[in-house]
């Protein structure tokens, strides 16, 4: 069983749910993500993302929420381990 | 009494505060609508009290201008009304409680209420007011239920001694509270949330992004079209057309007064185009070629934004968009500016930084036109048939993503990324469609037909007066020389102005070929706003931005329209 499934969210597959461990950015960056509740300990799920370095769609609590590609690369995950 | 409705972007705000106050206002199912105070007033006890419907904001931590309006607000009222959307309660609560800690006066207004049911959402609400310490009223804005207890509750309304040493000890109570009042049971998908899974799908997204554009602008059309030739051009022809006639013999069929009135007869009768009188093409214009196309644009687009799409199209256009120095978002103003490009200007304020508004109104002032000019360019240039119009529209895109990309490189500054809520499909609430419709529908007869009117007398007295014979002399050179048009061109592109319908109005009696049509018509859609656009532009971005903004409009036009020239 892998011990380490931290990804971020452009990392993770459409489908996959994970709880939000870490904002790699200032200040700035975990303020604007933490209004839409996107905070560590939230539990998300990916929804989709978009071709060519597009957003990421997730679910966060019962709220649908994209975060453009920048954003999304710097927001880390621990993935749930599907059975 | 100052009473503030703020809350979440998208939670309901604006059809729970026209519930409260009657009045008509616009309720649209994405944020950033209230860019623009909305006040109305409530009759309370023995007094009337102030209420603003205040743009929508995640937090007080403002992030972009609309936010910002939201937070400055916060300084005047004496009582905040915190809408709250009960089928997202989570996110919702941290404004409520950064709004406590501010020390003001809150009462929770738990809207959207009826969604929890369906949603499978259980609230403990008695629970949730215990936790708090103030008034929680459940309330569902479109029905109007609950707005009664609602306002019997206001006086209840306190403030409570609420602080929170951190960001993280916020959301832990928030996590606290939503754990002990909220609980949740399973449902079933429903179809519409299959469709929205769909319409994120990179691929199937695209798939469905091209089918509502086809089909809304296929329904903008049949409409528009249907409106004009069963509606609009019988009843001109059969009831105005007649009277006109009787007062032109009493004015003697001739003259100054009948050539304001009723303007030029052409082989003897009124050509509504061609005539240019107050009461002929004046009228005819606004009511009977424009409004119909007003009325379809509007209904399509009220539709799209109660549905809830059009966020979905943001973040579909996103990677395109990041191209032009934007990002998703700005297709919200864009489309907007399809209708009017007044709102759209205005609407840009969901953009975070200066230098995405400064490109989006550049871009939107150059490529994008109104309902206005786009239903005389398709009855004027259409005559001619469809290429000539595609070769209009054609050229206004291209021109909309070669200076997108130009202004990406040269203007300077940040462009922030996409961050944005995606609502759920809704079913259009009817009663807000319609009202917004007929919002819109007003607004346009009461801000443009007064201007229409103008613009025919300045042009008829002017035109007598011999002025323009002057300016089309000077403009020669451009006119002729770069563009390939009559000289005379020069008059209509000047009264683009003050009405760029009208404009396209007066290159009816210049006798030009399909060619000069579609030059004139793209030049008069790029080369200078509206005044109305003028004003909004300089007041939201100041003079200097303005100043550029309009000296890359006009270079623009005139390199756009001698290419035209050259390759058509």
């Amino acid at each position: 069983m892998p011990q380490n499934r931290r990804l971020t969210l452009v990392q993770m597959e459409a489908g996959q749910t994970g709880t939000v461990v870490q904002i790699l950015g200032g200040l700035g960056l975990t303020r604007r993500l933490e209004a839409f509740g996107i905070r560590p300990g939230m539990r998300v799920t990916k929804i989709s993302s978009m071709l060519l370095r597009g957003p990421v769609t997730l679910r966060v609590g019962s709220a649908q929420v994209a975060i453009g590609f920048g954003m999304a690369s710097r927001a880390l995950v621990q993935v749930d381990i599907s059975t | 009494m100052r009473i503030l409705l703020m809350g979440n972007p998208n939670v309901g705000k604006s059809a729970l505060f026209s519930r409260m106050t009657g009045t008509r206002i616009i309720a649209s199912n994405y944020p950033g609508t209230t860019v623009e105070l909305t006040k109305g007033y409530l009759q309370l006890g023995e007094g009337q009290a102030e209420i603003i419907d205040v743009p929508g904001t995640y937090t007080l931590e403002a992030t972009s201008k609309a936010e910002e309006v939201a937070v400055e607000m916060l300084k005047d009222g004496d009582v905040v009304i915190d809408v709250v959307d009960a089928t997202n309660l989570e996110r919702n609560l941290n404004l409520t409680l950064q709004l406590l800690e501010r020390g003001v006066p809150v009462i929770v207004a738990l809207n959207m209420w009826d969604d929890t049911h369906h949603r499978g959402i259980n609230l403990d609400v008695a629970k949730l007011e215990e936790l708090l310490g103030i008034p929680v009223v459940p309330t569902v804005g479109v029905t109007g239920q609950g707005v009664r207890e609602l306002v019997s509750r206001l006086p209840e309304a306190r403030a409570i001694e609420s602080a929170h040493s951190s960001s993280d000890e916020r959301w832990a109570r928030i996590g606290n509270i939503v754990s002990q009042v909220q609980s949740l049971s399973h449902r079933h998908h429903t179809w519409y949330e299959s469709l929205e899974d769909a319409s994120n799908h990179p691929v199937g997204g695209i798939f469905i992004a091209l089918l509502v554009l086809f089909a809304t602008f296929w329904f903008i059309r049949f409409l528009g079209e249907g409106l004009i030739g069963y509606v609009t051009d019988p009843a001109f022809e059969w009831l105005w057309t007649p009277l006109l006639m009787k007062m032109s013999l009493a004015l003697g069929s001739g003259g100054f007064w009948h050539d304001i009135l009723i303007g030029r007869l052409i082989n003897g009768e009124i050509d509504y185009f061609q005539s240019f009188g107050l009461l002929s093409t004046g009228l005819y214009i606004p009511l009977a070629a424009v409004l119909p196309y007003i009325v379809s644009f509007y209904l399509a687009l009220g539709i799209l934004e109660d549905v809830g799409y059009l966020p979905r199209l943001a973040v579909l256009m996103d990677s395109a968009m990041h191209r032009l120095g934007l990002h998703g978002y700005a297709i919200i103003p864009t489309i907007l500016g399809l209708g009017c490009n007044v709102p759209a200007v205005m609407a840009t304020r969901i953009l975070e930084s200066r230098r995405q508004r400064f490109i989006a109104v550049t871009l939107i002032s150059i490529g994008v036109p109104c309902a206005a000019l786009q239903a005389m360019i398709i009855g004027l240039v259409g005559q001619h048939g469809v290429q000539y119009v595609a070769m209009v529209y054609g050229s206004l895109f291209v021109s909309w993503v070669v200076i997108g990309l130009i202004l990406n490189r040269i203007v300077r500054g940040f462009s922030p990324e996409l961050l944005v809520e995606i609502p759920p499909y809704r079913l259009p609430p009817w009663r807000v469609v319609g009202e917004k419709l007929w919002l819109r529908i007003h607004g346009f007869i009461r801000e443009a037909l007064p201007i229409v009117l103008g613009a025919v007398l300045v042009v008829n007295v002017l035109y007598n007066l011999g002025v323009f014979d002057v300016i089309a002399n000077i403009a020669a050179p451009v006119i002729s020389g770069l563009l390939g048009l009559p000289k005379e061109t020069i008059v209509a592109l000047v009264v683009g102005f003050l009405r760029k319908d009208v404009a396209v109005g007066m290159l009816a009696p210049l006798a030009l070929t399909a060619k000069q049509l579609v030059i004139s018509s793209t030049v008069l859609a790029m080369f200078f706003p509206c005044v109305a656009t003028f004003v909004v532009i300089a007041r939201e971005l100041g003079a200097r931005y303005m100043l550029k903004a309009t000296g890359i409009m006009i270079v623009a036009a005139l390199i756009v329209g001698s290419l035209q020239n050259l390759i058509l």
